[in-house]
């Protein structure tokens, strides 16, 4: 058996763990893994310019192609930046894996230099982590953690790696486990026949159904299983934030997104429906608004591979553990073996009341918006001359903001995988990064990181690896000269005071900056320039481009939920109630 | 009311800190805990008590159980169960009727008496919460010097058992 030291045996299994590229910052604690880095061609590492961006990085893979991400850092400051990246991970259920450089075991508690307890620091916000204490242990661990981060809910996994176990003088015997078995960890797949028959029952029997979504059908793969069970039944259907293109955005089923700035036809619905068939989503605070006043003649059945988020914050009438494509393949197969049909002169019913309120106060009619003319470009304007000139075929990253909530509902996704957000945690600085990940894992695919000029501020530093890289991404930066949400929020509910969301005059020139790291800027004031500099901006298929678009500085996103209301008690515009 | 939650988990580094992080992470309280190694010394037998309503305690399970380190969990409260702490109380005793009070005290709830000096008795009492809770009052007033108690071990009544 070759005998190995613990740095190379740790890129070893790496690469056997299917890992191609790793994004990643050095330091004291990992140099002796970087070192081993730099002695092979297997694995590839992609230096960012912070830990943040790492993580990020690796979560847009992840995200964009359903592997599990990896960055690499050192230990105490390099650690510590890591942790906002895992905490949005964590937050998406993204797998990934984090492994990061410690002192020697020997100093471990001693207040080292660069000793931050990274298992502890990192404790909340992880699905699990280690601490490696022998180079003996490496493989296996490292088996472990890519079989957790990516099984169950997936989630970010933390591997802390002190730096003798790494040491190159003392080399043992590698071997890459065959099959990776935990007696404590045995994640669910297939649901409750009898449950998941019972759901089939009262689906059949629905008069008012609403199928609503969320990143579960992403993370696992089910879009195809829920788009024919939807069809079957002729049901409408909503996704959160998360689970957009997990139904197709264009299919006439669809109601849009749902939740605080969801469409008033889905909340609406949601709210009046008999049966709620949730899957993959767990009733989140941004979709529920008050939970006493929440879709009240509903039945709910609720499927979900985590028992902890059945029933947690509304109780399901139905509740159903499981993995997505295994609950949502056997209701197929039970509705097909039932010979029950969908009650059609209910749902017809319902369909009509749908469109009605679709004409009405749609998302899409004319009215939800003043159009762009001139100097005042509509940020909504931006997001549908986006999806206009990239053909709803582009991966577009957001930030967070109302640009994020513009892109979320005007660009339409088709397919899962092309909308990649920061939903649970709501992490300013994740778009371009995100994007970096995403154009890494599809080169050929146009990469738009839709931001803000607050958000894309705290990742800015990314231009450089952008260019260190090749990574050609396009920058669509909605700038409203201002923390936009804030800002929104204070016009709302704090009598236009701006405090602190306002930084106009300090802003600095985004073109100018472009150019400085080697990419190319573009800024954009009117609205007939728009649409031309937008289709140069992809023409270039090679060059990372920079569009600065003033956009209307006092325009707020709508539909937006009232407060302790229902999901139904929306603001349409600033002076629309529904 | 109460619950008393047993947890069979791997005796992992970290894997203690795990379980008591969720608690305070997701806002629930502990009253008590114990933990030690078992037959097998690759377990650790873990069992807490806390307060929560039927909602809270199934929450408190899930959440536990989805913790990578924890093999089973079980809420005892549900069925029939034992329950027992240990309990040491020095109590201040340096004349004789208070000496003898301490005594029939002490037999009345079936301690034992493990350690005198001429100043104090050194009470030893085993049996559910409530038990040691009454000997407290029944003691206060002779003057408590110190109290210790493990918190509550637990285990199902009948043929059912927590094991790999
Ligand atoms: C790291 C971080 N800090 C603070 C916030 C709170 N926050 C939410 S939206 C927002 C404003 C974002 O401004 P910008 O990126 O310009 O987007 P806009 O809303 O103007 O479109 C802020 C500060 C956050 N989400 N993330
Ligand atoms: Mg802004």
């Amino acid at each position: 058996m070759e005998l190995l030291s613990g740095g190379d045996i740790l890129i070893r299994a790496l690469k056997d763990a299917g890992v191609k590229d790793v994004w990643g910052y050095p330091g004291g604690a990992a140099l002796h893994i970087y070192d081993a880095l730099y002695r092979q061609d297997d694995v590839f590492h992609i230096l960012v310019r912070h830990e943040q961006a790492a993580v990020h990085a690796a979560d847009g893979f992840s995200r964009a192609t359903g592997e599990v991400g990896t960055a690499l850092v050192t230990s105490g400051p390099g650690a510590t930046n890591a942790i906002t990246g895992i905490a949005t991970a964590y937050m998406d259920s993204i797998p990934m894996v984090v492994i990061s450089g410690q002192v020697p075991l020997s100093k471990i508690g001693q207040d080292a230099f660069q000793e931050t307890d990274m298992v502890g620091v990192s404790r909340p916000i992880v699905k699990h982590s280690f601490l490696v204490t022998r180079a003996e242990d490496i493989a296996e661990t490292i088996a472990k953690a890519y079989y957790i981060a990516s099984t169950g809910r997936p989630g970010p996994v933390v591997v802390d790696i002190p730096k003798d176990v790494t040491d190159p003088s003392y080399k043992v015997a590698y071997e890459w486990p065959t099959e990776t078995k935990m007696r404590s960890y045995q994640p669910t797949d297939k649901g409750h026949r009898g449950q998941i028959k019972r759901a089939v029952k009262t689906l059949l029997g629905a008069k008012r159904p609403v199928i609503y979504t969320g990143g579960g059908i992403v993370i696992d793969n089910a879009a195809e299983h829920l788009i024919a069970l939807a069809k079957k039944l002729n049901f409408p259907v909503t996704n959160t934030l998360m689970g957009l293109g997990g139904y197709p955005g264009t299919d006439q089923q669809y109601l849009g997104m749902l939740g605080m700035h969801g469409t008033y036809e889905a909340n609406t619905a949601m709210h009046h429906a008999d049966v709620i068939f949730a899957v993959g989503a767990r009733f989140d605070d941004r979709v529920t608004n008050d939970l006493e006043k929440f879709c009240p003649h509903a039945t709910i059945i609720h499927v979900d591979v985590d028992p902890t988020t059945v029933s947690k914050n509304i109780e399901a009438h139905i509740p159903i553990v499981g993995t997505c494509t295994s609950v949502l393949t056997e209701m197929l197969s039970i509705a097909e073996q039932l010979d029950i049909e969908p009650d059609a002169e209910a749902l017809a019913e319902w369909w009509q009341q749908i469109d009605q309120w679709r004409a009405d106060k749609g998302i899409y009619t004319e009215s939800r918006y003043e159009p762009s003319s001139g100097t005042c470009i509509k940020p909504q304007d931006v997001i549908k001359m986006l999806y206009k000139i990239t053909g709803g075929e582009a991966i577009v990253t957001s930030d967070v903001g109302q640009h994020q909530m513009f892109a979320a509902q005007y660009y339409l996704f088709d397919k899962p995988r092309m909308w990649i957000n920061s939903g649970g945690l709501g992490t300013m600085g994740f778009g371009l990064p995100a994007a970096m990940g995403c154009k890494r894992a599809f080169p050929d695919t146009d990469v738009a990181c839709v931001t803000g000029e607050g958000s894309i501020q705290m990742c800015i530093q990314e231009l450089s690896t952008c260019t260190q890289h090749n990574l050609p991404v396009k920058i669509i930066n909605l700038n409203n000269a201002a923390l936009g949400m804030v800002r929104q929020w204070q016009d709302m509910n704090y009598s236009s005071r701006y405090s602190e969301s306002v930084y106009e005059d300090s802003l600095p020139d985004f073109v100018k900056l472009a150019e400085a790291y080697g990419h190319v800027g573009m800024k954009i004031t009117h609205l007939d320039e728009l649409e031309e500099k937008m289709r140069e901006c992809f023409a270039m298929k090679d060059r990372t481009v920079f569009m600065d678009i003033c956009v209307d500085r006092s325009e707020h996103v709508y539909p937006m939920q009232v407060p302790g209301g229902s999901m139904r008690d929306l603001w349409l515009n600033k002076t629309e109630r529904a | 009311m109460k619950r008393i939650i047993s947890i069979l988990l791997e005796n992992e580094s970290g894997a203690l800190s795990r379980v008591v992080g969720l608690f305070s992470q997701r806002g629930y309280n502990i009253d008590t805990l114990t933990v030690a190694p078992t037959d097998d010394d690759t377990l650790s037998r873990l069992t807490l008590t806390t307060q929560g309503d039927d909602h809270m305690a199934e929450q408190i399970v899930k959440q536990l159980h989805k913790l990578i380190d924890t093999i089973k969990v079980v809420d005892l409260t549900v069925g029939p169960h034992i329950e027992r702490e240990l309990m040491l109380v020095k109590l201040k005793a340096s004349d004789n009727d208070i000496r003898a009070e301490v005594k029939s005290c002490v037999e009345i709830f079936r301690g034992t008496i493990v350690d005198v000096t001429p100043n104090t008795y050194t009470v030893q009492l085993a049996g559910d919460s409530e038990k040691l809770d009454a000997f407290i009052e029944a003691v206060r007033e002779i003057g408590i010097m110190e109290v210790v108690r493990s918190g509550v071990s637990g285990i199902a009544r009948g043929d059912k058992f927590l094991r790999v």
